[in-house]
């Protein structure tokens, strides 16, 4: 296969969300001696932007996204050490440390926003559920986080969200890290009131809402 | 007092097949039995372990065999009251009535004076209570918003006693999701009924709890069930499994996934409590394709109103069905459609209860003119589900002998007699356009009318101050015990 047709394939997995057939082929780049960042920005990357254009205009669907997240995924993991292994690295948009509240278990919509963040090109690190102020503190020290993503699902634990700020600020961090905040009892007013420094109600509009946060051009 | 309570619907509705119950049941059998439900409690999972359950410890998962599963819902008791405080509002779960209750829980207010919205406060639990309470067609009441002036570890307890302090209705909470919570509840309502005793006896509290689909329990839900359900007081289960996210995207299999999370959180009450009085309680819906969001409303939830309340009558235990909760921003056309198919479906196969009056954004923000307009929707879906009658009196053969052709019915006996049984809107709008057009005012503008007279004028007796400072006592121990 030619290295075009191969690309060509590439992104189609990821429009199809076939992890495991993005596996393959970005497996099979790296045999024919693709270079590995020229397989995710040929080959990869245009079904990324293609899903996001099918998304936009009513053709694809959630989850779609999803998919085409765990695809993009595991091809990543496949290019990643190659990467490593010649210097170099590939762009993040930024690195973000997301989890749901102390006393909260609901991780649907914070895994959700996860995916898309990490699909846009973001460093994501998932802390799980039932996080305290100290692990996101902890953790946004270590990997010198851009912004802290605090979730929850419950009102009594909405106010864990003002917690972790307060932690942030109690370890210096604050003027370094973004706050944002969500779940389905969160509401803009509560947002401002806790200082968050950013809301959102779905996942998408949380990609948004993070890329703004760091000042970085929306496609 | 009364309560516009729906008796005997004659309407019905076949939405699933003696043989695609019995399938949905063995598939459900099958996913507890080999995948699993997941129950974050030590004291859980040991009782689930001494009925034959394989238990994981690390991960929480208990694969129940289907036959245990079976035997302990086979004690659950098919009917049952929910008691009142004024025993002539108590609620007959018995298969043949179905009640409205309001929403819960949100998080903002509508105000109804101004329109303006804000986080809810206690205050505002006490006056949608209040609201609640004078409206026939609220039967119990949950708690409609969040106290969320008061802290997290005792606000289910300070808007428990809200409602009572305005209410005589049975309460139904959604709020209270610990042990310590719970047990504070039943001494609570203990203090309320005369005793332990009294209250096994007349349960003026129920409790509600959600699980966490897919196939999971949140622990503190399941202890909360487990200290009211010693005490006796009603317990019942929702699942909210969405589809396509926390549930297949097909209707059948998220049916199978949320009748797993309520039919082994039931089946635990009973091996814990034989014989102790449960409910199924479900709010399926489909996630929103384009954001993800649980949608509150749509042809699928209607669907599920419906089948659900068939998945109870098999297991032979009431149902708790969420209804109306529409997911519109304001009251308008969407929610007139959600709450009126979402009603009408779940009414027409019998539930026992439905929730959702009186809240928009799915179950986000109160609205009073919502609680009014669902009120009316209620009205309608109570006088179609008398059906028609048919019999001498009715074919009205007399009466059209004597009118004959050309003549009409206007003055005839058989018509005054009969008139009254015909439904008069208090919101529709069925004046002349002329009139209309003097204001361009409807429904909106009359249930806001409506609502504020009852805020102004509607206040009921409060409890005895001395109980009253009792309960208060329990709830501050609650608090210390907190700190």
């Amino acid at each position: 296969m030619s290295a075009e047709d191969l690309f060509r394939v590439m992104s189609q997995s990821i429009v199809e969300g076939e992890p495991e057939e993005a596996e393959r082929l970005a497996r099979e780049a790296l045999a024919q001696g693709i270079e590995p960042l020229e397989a995710i920005n040929h080959g990869f990357v245009p079904g990324v932007t293609e899903v996001g254009r099918g998304f936009g205009c009513g053709e694809m669907f959630l989850p779609d996204l999803v998919r085409a997240g765990a695809a993009m995924k595991a091809a990543i993991k496949v290019l990643e050490p190659e990467l490593v292994r010649r210097g170099m690295t590939r762009e993040s948009l930024g690195t973000v440390v997301i989890g749901t509240a102390k006393g909260d278990i609901h991780e649907i919509g914070k895994n959700l926003i996860g995916t898309m963040l990490a699909a846009s090109g973001f460093q994501v690190h998932d802390l799980g559920v039932d996080v305290s102020p100290a692990a996101f503190v902890a953790q946004a020290r270590e990997v010198n986080a851009d912004i802290v993503g605090v979730s929850a699902l419950l009102t009594t634990t909405m106010l864990g969200q003002r917690e972790v700020i307060r932690a942030l600020e109690q370890a210096g961090l604050r003027p370094h890290v973004k706050v944002l905040v969500g779940g389905a009892p969160v509401t803009r007013d509560w947002a401002e009131e806790i200082g968050a420094d950013g809301y959102s109600e779905d996942a998408l509009g949380a990609v948004r809402v993070a890329k703004q946060l760091l000042k970085i051009a929306q496609v | 007092m009364t309560i516009a309570v729906i008796e005997n619907p004659k309407v019905s509705l076949n939405i699933l097949t003696e043989s695609e119950v019995r399938q949905i049941h063995h598939a459900t059998l099958d996913v507890i039995e080999s995948v699993g439900v997941r129950f974050p409690s030590a004291k859980a999972l040991d009782i689930l372990q001494a009925h034959g359950a394989a238990v994981d410890h690390a991960t929480h998962v208990a694969r129940i065999p289907g036959q245990a599963v079976e035997a302990a819902l086979a004690k659950a008791p098919p009917t049952y009251a929910l008691a009142a405080r004024d025993a002539s509002l108590d609620l007959a779960l018995d298969g043949r009535h179905t009640y409205l209750g309001t929403d819960g829980c949100g998080v903002e207010v509508l105000d109804a004076f101004t329109g303006e919205r804000h986080r809810s406060t206690l205050q505002d639990v006490s006056d949608a209570a209040r609201m609640a309470d004078y409206l026939d067609a609220i039967a119990f009441h949950w708690t409609p918003v969040s106290a969320q002036d008061r802290p997290p570890e005792s606000r289910s307890l300070h808007e428990l006693l809200a409602i009572w302090n305005v209410s005589q209705k049975h309460v139904q909470t959604e709020t209270i999701v610990t042990e310590r919570e719970a047990r504070a509840a039943v001494e609570m309502a203990a203090a309320i009924a005369g005793g332990r005793d009294e209250l096994r006896k007349r349960p003026i509290l129920s409790i509600m709890q959600c699980t966490l689909a897919p196939l999971a329990q949140d622990g503190g839900s399941i202890e909360a069930g487990l200290a009211a359900a010693e005490a006796g007081l009603p317990v019942g289960y929702m699942t909210m499994a969405s589809c396509a996210s926390t549930g297949p995207a097909t209707l059948a299999g998220n049916l199978v996934v949320g009748n797993a999370e309520v039919i082994s959180a039931l089946a635990l009450m009973q091996m814990a409590y034989p014989g102790c009085p449960v409910y199924y309680a479900a709010a399926q819906t489909a996630m929103d394709l384009r954001t993800g969001a649980y949608t509150g409303g749509g042809p699928e939830d209607f669907l599920f109103g419906a089948a659900t309340n068939v998945l109870a009558d098999f297991y032979r235990v009431p149902l708790s069905m969420g209804a109306f909760a529409t997911g519109a921003k304001e009251p308008g056309w969407q929610s007139a459609v959600d709450n009126s198919f979402s009603s009408f479906m779940a009414v027409s196969t019998g539930a026992d209860m439905l929730l959702g009056a009186g809240l928009l954004h799915g179950s986000r923000i109160l609205s009073y003119e919502m609680l009014v307009m669902d009120a009316e929707i209620w009205s309608i879906v109570r006088a179609m589900s008398r059906g028609i009658v048919v019999n001498h009196e009715t074919l009205a053969l007399d009466a059209i002998r004597d009118v004959g052709p050309g003549g009409n019915f206007l003055a005839h006996k058989h018509t005054k007699r009969h008139m009254r049984e015909l439904w008069l809107p208090t919101l529709m709008d069925r004046r002349p356009y002329s009139a209309w057009e003097e204001k361009r005012d409807g429904a909106r503008e009359w249930a806001r009318e409506k609502a504020q007279a009852i805020l102004r004028d509607h206040h009921p007796e409060p409890l005895d101050e001395k109980l009253v400072n009792a309960l208060r006592h329990i709830i501050a121990s609650v608090e210390a015990e907190a700190m």
